[in-house]
C-alpha cells in the first residue's frame, strides 16, 4: 500500500527528479513512486511536473491515480511518436474497427444468404443487407476526422509502436 | 502578412519574432488552441517538441498536440486515452461478434452441403457448435475465419 514507508526518509520518483524535498502532502508522492523514476520522468518530459500538478488537484482524490496512469500512457505515447504521440494509436484502432465493420458486414451479408430462403443458397440474388452495423459506430468522437492525415508511413506497419495492452483501465 | 503577435506570443505577452516556432501553428484568429495546449503542456514544452521535429511535420504535431490538449480538458482523468480505451472495447465486441457470425455460415454452410433429414443435430454431435461457446472460442474462431470469406 501507499504511503506505508516514511516519507521523511524517502523521496517520492517526482522530488527525486525535481530534486526538491518530498513533503508529507506530496501530490506526486502516491502515485510516483521512487522505484519507478521513468514514469515520472516521461510525464515531466511531456507535461511539466507543473501542469501534472495543476491536472491532479483538479480531479477528485480517488480519480489520481487513474489520472496518472492516462498521463503515463499519453507520455510515452508523445515520446514514441513525437507527431502523433496518442492520436498515432487511436487512428490505428479506428482503421482495425473500420476494417471489422467491413468484415463484419460482408459475414453478414453472406449469412443472410444462407438464412433467407435456403433455396438460394449458390444464388446471387440474395440482397445485401443494407446497414447492419448500427452497434458499431465507426469510430468515437467526430473531431479526429478533422486531421489531415499525410502520413508518411502505413501506420499499419507501425502498430507494434504502441503497446495497447498497456491501457490501464481493462 | 500581418505584423501582429501569434496567439501564443498575445497570450504570453512577449514580442513575436519572425522565427517565432509557434506562430505558424497558433495564429492569432484562433487564441482558444494555443489556451488549451498551454494549459496541458505548456508552451515552453510544446516549443521543445516544434524544435525537435523537421518542419514538414509540425504542423501535425500541433494538431496532434490540440487535439490531445482538448481530450484532457473534456476528460481530465482519461484524456484522450479514454477514447483508446473504448476503441479497444468496441474492437473486442466487433470481434466477437465476428466470430460468432462467422461460425454461424460455418454451420449453414455445413448443413447447406449435407442436409440432415432430421431436423438441426444437437449440439454435441455438429463439430462446429461443440467448440462454439458463448464467449467466442477465438482460438477455433482463427482456424476457420482465414478465408472463410
Amino acid at each position: 500500500m501507499r504511503g506505508q514507508e516514511p516519507r521523511s526518509t524517502s523521496s517520492c520518483a517526482a522530488c527525486r527528479l525535481l530534486k526538491r524535498r518530498c513533503n508529507p502532502n506530496c501530490i506526486f508522492a502516491p502515485y510516483f513512486r521512487s522505484d519507478e523514476p521513468k514514469k515520472f520522468a516521461k510525464v515531466h518530459k511531456v507535461f511539466g511536473a507543473s501542469n501534472v500538478s495543476k491536472i491532479l488537484i483538479e480531479v477528485p482524490e480517488e480519480q489520481r491515480e487513474d489520472t496518472v496512469n492516462s498521463l503515463a500512457y499519453e507520455a510515452e505515447a508523445r515520446l514514441r511518436d513525437p507527431v502523433y504521440g496518442c492520436i498515432g494509436a487511436i487512428a490505428l484502432l479506428q482503421r482495425k474497427m473500420i476494417q471489422l465493420q467491413h468484415d463484419l458486414a460482408l459475414a453478414r451479408s453472406c449469412l443472410a444468404r444462407y438464412t433467407a430462403t435456403p433455396s438460394c443458397i449458390g444464388s446471387t440474388d440474395v440482397p445485401v443487407i443494407a446497414d447492419p452495423l448500427g452497434d458499431f459506430p465507426a469510430g468515437c468522437g467526430g473531431s479526429i476526422d478533422s486531421f489531415s492525415w499525410n502520413l508518411s508511413y502505413e501506420l499499419n506497419q507501425e502498430a507494434h509502436m504502441y503497446d495497447f495492452s498497456q491501457i490501464p483501465y481493462v | 502578412m500581418s505584423s501582429g503577435r501569434c496567439a501564443a506570443c498575445r497570450y504570453l505577452r512577449r514580442k513575436c519574432t519572425e522565427d517565432c516556432i509557434l506562430s505558424p501553428y497558433f495564429p492569432s484568429n484562433n487564441p482558444q488552441r494555443f489556451v488549451s495546449v498551454h494549459r496541458i503542456y505548456g508552451a515552453s514544452n510544446v516549443s521543445k517538441l516544434l524544435l525537435r521535429l523537421p518542419i514538414h511535420v509540425r504542423a501535425e504535431a500541433a494538431d496532434s498536440l490540440y487535439f490531445e490538449a482538448q481530450c484532457r480538458l473534456e476528460d481530465p482523468v482519461h484524456g484522450c486515452v479514454g477514447l483508446v480505451f473504448m476503441l479497444q472495447q468496441q474492437i473486442q465486441a466487433a470481434e466477437s461478434q465476428l466470430v460468432k457470425t462467422r461460425v454461424q455460415i460455418a454451420v449453414m454452410k455445413s448443413q447447406a452441403q449435407h442436409p440432415q433429414p432430421r431436423e438441426a443435430e444437437s449440439s454435441f454431435n455438429n463439430p462446429f457448435l461443440r467448440h462454439f461457446d458463448n464467449d467466442a472460442n477465438l482460438s477455433f474462431s482463427n482456424q476457420i475465419s482465414s478465408g472463410f470469406i
